[in-house]
C-alpha cells in the first residue's frame, strides 16, 4: 500500500508557530511535558474506565457484597478470603460449577480458536494467487465479520429453533439424519450450536490477517522453490506456514483472548443463563453475579479469571517468542 | 506457472462451501423477513409462500426501533469520535517522543485488550452511581455512561493500532515540517494526520463497530429512554409469541449501515489491520 503525504510540507507557517530559538528554557520544558500532555486525554479515560474499576473490583472480591449493601457498597462487611475459597471449593456447588464452566470455556475456546485459523489460513492460502471474483469473494467473507453481533446471532437463533428452525428442517425433514426434531438451544447440542456461530463468526478475522500476512511473503522465495522443483503442498509446509509464524502468534493470542472472555454471543444465543453443555465462563460470572446477587464471588471469579489469562498469556508469548528464536537459528 | 487442475478444483469447492456456510444466515435472514407471519411460525421453508413487506413496516411500530436506531448511533458515533481523537494524541506522543512511563503505557494499554468485560462491568456501574449520588451526573442509564464505558474496548484497540500507523509515516516528514515553523501539533495535523489517513478510518470503523454490536453494558447500563439496539431487538419475542419475520427485518435494517459502510471502506481496514497487528 502506498501512503503519500504531500499536503502542507512546503506551506508557509501559521501565525503563531512557536520558533525554536528565542525562549529556549521554556522551549525545553515545554518538549519534556508535550509528550505527557498528548497522553494526558488518553491517561485519564484510561484511568476512569480501566484502572479505577479493576481496583474497585479487586476490592469487591474481599467483601461479602450483596444486594443490600449495593447502593452503598463501602460500608459491606470485608470477607476476607472467603469469596475465593467459596469459587474454588471444588466439592461444594458454587466451586463445581464454576470448574465445570471453565472446562466447557477451555473446550470450546480450543476448538473454536482452532476452526478458525484452520478456515481463515485455508482461505487465504486458497485465495493468495488472482482469479476471477476473488474480490467479490472477498468481500463476502467479511460480512459476518461486519454483522452486528446481536442481529447476526438472532439469526442463528432463529436456524436453530427446534419447530420452526432451518437446521432440524435440514436435519431431519430432508436429510432424516434423526429420528426426531433435536433441540439445539438446550440440553448438550448447545454446545455445537455455540461453536457454529462462533466459528462463522470469528473465521473472517483470521482470513483478514492471515491475508495480510501472505502478502508481505516476496515471490521471489516461491519462484525458487518451484524451480528447485518443490510442489504446492511443500511450498505451503515450507515457506507459507513458517513465514507465518509471527503473524500466527499474534493471530492465536487475540483470538484466544477474544473467545476466552466472549459474552455476546452465548447472551445473544441462549439468555441471562446458558445450558450447561454450552456455560461460558463470562455468562457464568454474570448469572453468579446479576441473577443471583452475589457480587462479591462474582468479582473473585472474576479476578480469578483475569489471573488465568495473564499467566496463559505470558506462558504463550515466552514459549513462541522461544520456539521464534530458535526457528531463526 | 498455472496451477494444477486438482488445485483449481479443490479450491473451488472449498471455497463454495465456505460461502454456502457464510451466506446461510444472510439468506435466512432476507428470505425470512419477507415472509407472512405464518411461514415463519409453521416449519422452515426455503422459499416463502408469498412475499410481503409488512414486517418492514410492523417492526417500527411492535418495538420503538426509531428510538433505539437513534440511540445507537449518538452513542456509538460518539464513542467513535472520541476514541479516535484521544488515540490519535496519544499514539502521536508514543511513537515520537522518547519519555518516562512509556513502555509502561504501552504495556498498560495492550493488557487491557485481554481484560474480560464483565470485569468491568459491575465496578463501572458503582462508579457511575456514586458519581451520580456526589455530583448529580447522572451517568448510569444515560448515553454519556455508555459512551464512556465504550471507550474500555476501542480505546486500547485505537491507540495500538494508531502507534503502529504513525511509526510507518517516515520521522523525516514531521520533522521537516516542524523545520517550516509549525509546533509540534502543527506537524501532527499538517502531515501525520493526512498520511496516516486509511489507519485513523480503519480505527474509526473499528471503534463504531464495537460500539454498534456490544451487548452486555448495553444490556445493563441503559434504561426505557436511552435503550440502543442491542437490547431493543429482543422486543419482538413476546410472552407468546416471537415475530420472527420482524426479527429478522429488523435485523436487517440495523445490518444494512454497518456492513454497507464497512464493505466500502474495508480497504483501509484491511490496511489498517495490518500495520498494527503484522508488527
Amino acid at each position: 500500500m502506498t501512503v503519500t503525504a504531500e499536503p502542507a510540507v512546503g506551506k508557509e507557517a501559521p501565525p503563531g508557530a512557536t520558533g525554536p530559538a528565542p525562549r529556549r528554557r521554556t522551549g525545553r520544558v515545554r518538549r519534556i511535558a508535550l509528550p505527557y500532555l498528548l497522553l494526558l486525554p488518553a491517561l485519564l479515560l484510561e484511568l476512569l474506565v480501566h484502572l479505577v474499576p479493576m481496583v474497585i473490583g479487586i476490592v469487591m472480591s474481599f467483601k461479602e457484597l450483596t444486594q443490600f449493601y449495593i447502593r452503598d457498597w463501602g460500608s459491606a462487611p470485608w470477607a476476607g478470603f472467603d469469596n475465593y475459597s467459596l469459587s474454588v471449593d471444588f466439592d461444594a456447588p458454587i466451586g463445581k460449577a464454576l470448574l465445570h464452566s471453565f472446562f466447557v470455556t477451555c473446550a470450546f475456546t480450543v476448538l473454536s480458536v482452532g476452526l478458525c485459523w484452520l478456515l481463515g489460513t485455508t482461505a487465504a492460502v486458497y485465495m493468495q494467487e488472482n482469479f476471477r471474483g476473488r474480490g467479490f469473494l472477498r468481500a463476502v467473507f467479511l460480512v459476518p465479520y461486519a454483522l452486528p453481533v446481536y442481529a447476526a446471532v438472532i439469526t442463528w437463533a432463529f436456524m436453530f429453533q427446534r419447530d420452526n428452525g432451518l437446521v432440524n428442517h435440514v436435519l431431519h425433514d430432508q436429510l432424516g439424519l434423526t429420528d426426531s426434531p433435536s433441540f439445539w438451544l438446550i440440553g448438550d447440542n448447545s454446545f455445537v450450536a455455540l461453536l457454529v456461530v462462533s466459528v462463522w463468526k470469528g473465521w473472517p478475522f483470521a482470513f483478514l490477517i492471515v491475508m495480510a500476512g501472505l502478502q508481505n511473503i516476496p515471490k521471489e522465495l516461491y519462484e525458487a522453490a518451484s524451480i528447485d522443483g518443490a510442489g504446492m503442498l511443500q511450498q505451503l509446509r515450507r515457506i507459507t506456514l513458517p513465514s507465518l509464524r509471527p503473524v500466527n502468534q499474534v493471530l492465536v493470542l487475540v483470538l484466544f483472548l477474544w473467545t476466552f472472555n466472549d459474552f455476546n454471543t452465548p447472551y445473544v444465543l441462549f439468555g441471562k443463563a446458558a445450558p450447561e453443555a454450552a456455560d461460558l465462563i463470562s455468562i457464568h460470572i454474570y448469572q453468579s453475579s446479576f441473577v443471583t446477587w452475589n457480587f462479591g464471588t462474582g468479582s473473585a471469579m472474576s479476578v480469578l479469571l483475569l489471573l488465568f489469562l495473564l499467566v496463559v498469556t505470558g506462558v504463550y508469548l515466552v514459549l513462541t517468542s522461544r520456539g521464534r528464536r530458535a526457528a531463526d537459528v | 506457472m498455472a496451477a494444477p487442475r486438482s488445485f483449481v478444483w479443490s479450491r473451488r469447492i472449498f471455497l463454495t462451501l465456505l460461502t454456502g456456510f457464510v451466506l446461510l444466515p444472510v439468506y435466512v435472514m432476507l428470505s425470512s423477513s419477507l415472509k407472512p407471519l405464518q411461514d415463519v411460525s409453521g416449519e422452515f421453508r426455503w422459499l416463502p409462500s408469498g412475499l410481503t413487506i409488512r414486517p418492514y413496516i410492523d417492526i417500527w411500530s411492535t418495538v420503538p426501533l426509531a428510538k433505539y436506531f437513534v440511540n445507537s448511533l449518538i452513542v456509538a458515533g460518539a464513542a467513535t469520535v472520541l476514541s479516535v481523537a484521544i488515540a490519535i494524541f496519544a499514539a502521536y506522543g508514543v511513537s515520537r517522543y522518547r519519555f518516562r512511563g512509556k513502555r509502561l503505557f504501552t504495556v498498560t494499554v495492550l493488557s487491557t485488550q485481554m481484560f474480560p468485560g464483565i470485569l468491568f462491568l459491575l465496578p463501572l456501574f458503582l462508579i457511575y452511581v456514586n458519581i451520580g449520588n456526589a455530583t448529580g451526573i447522572a451517568l448510569f442509564g444515560s448515553r454519556l455512561g455508555l459512551i464512556l464505558t465504550y471507550l474500555t474496548f476501542s480505546l486500547p484497540f485505537s491507540i495500538w493500532m494508531l502507534i503502529g500507523y504513525f511509526e510507518s509515516v517516515p520521522r523525516d516528514l514531521d520533522e521537516a515540517a516542524m523545520v517550516d515553523g509549525n509546533g509540534p501539533l502543527g506537524a501532527l495535523f499538517r502531515v501525520v494526520v493526512p498520511a496516516a489517513v486509511p489507519g485513523i478510518v480503519a480505527v474509526a470503523v473499528y471503534a463504531f463497530m464495537t460500539a454498534w454490536g456490544e451487548v452486555l453494558f448495553a444490556s445493563v447500563m441503559t434504561n426505557d429512554t436511552t435503550r440502543t439496539l442491542a437490547v431493543g431487538l429482543q422486543g419482538y419475542a413476546t410472552q407468546n409469541d416471537v415475530y420472527w419475520n420482524q426479527v429478522m427485518a429488523a435485523s436487517l435494517v440495523v445490518s444494512v449501515p454497518v456492513v454497507a459502510g464497512f464493505l466500502l471502506l474495508q480497504r483501509y481496514l484491511v490496511a489498517g489491520l495490518t500495520a498494527g497487528a503484522v508488527k
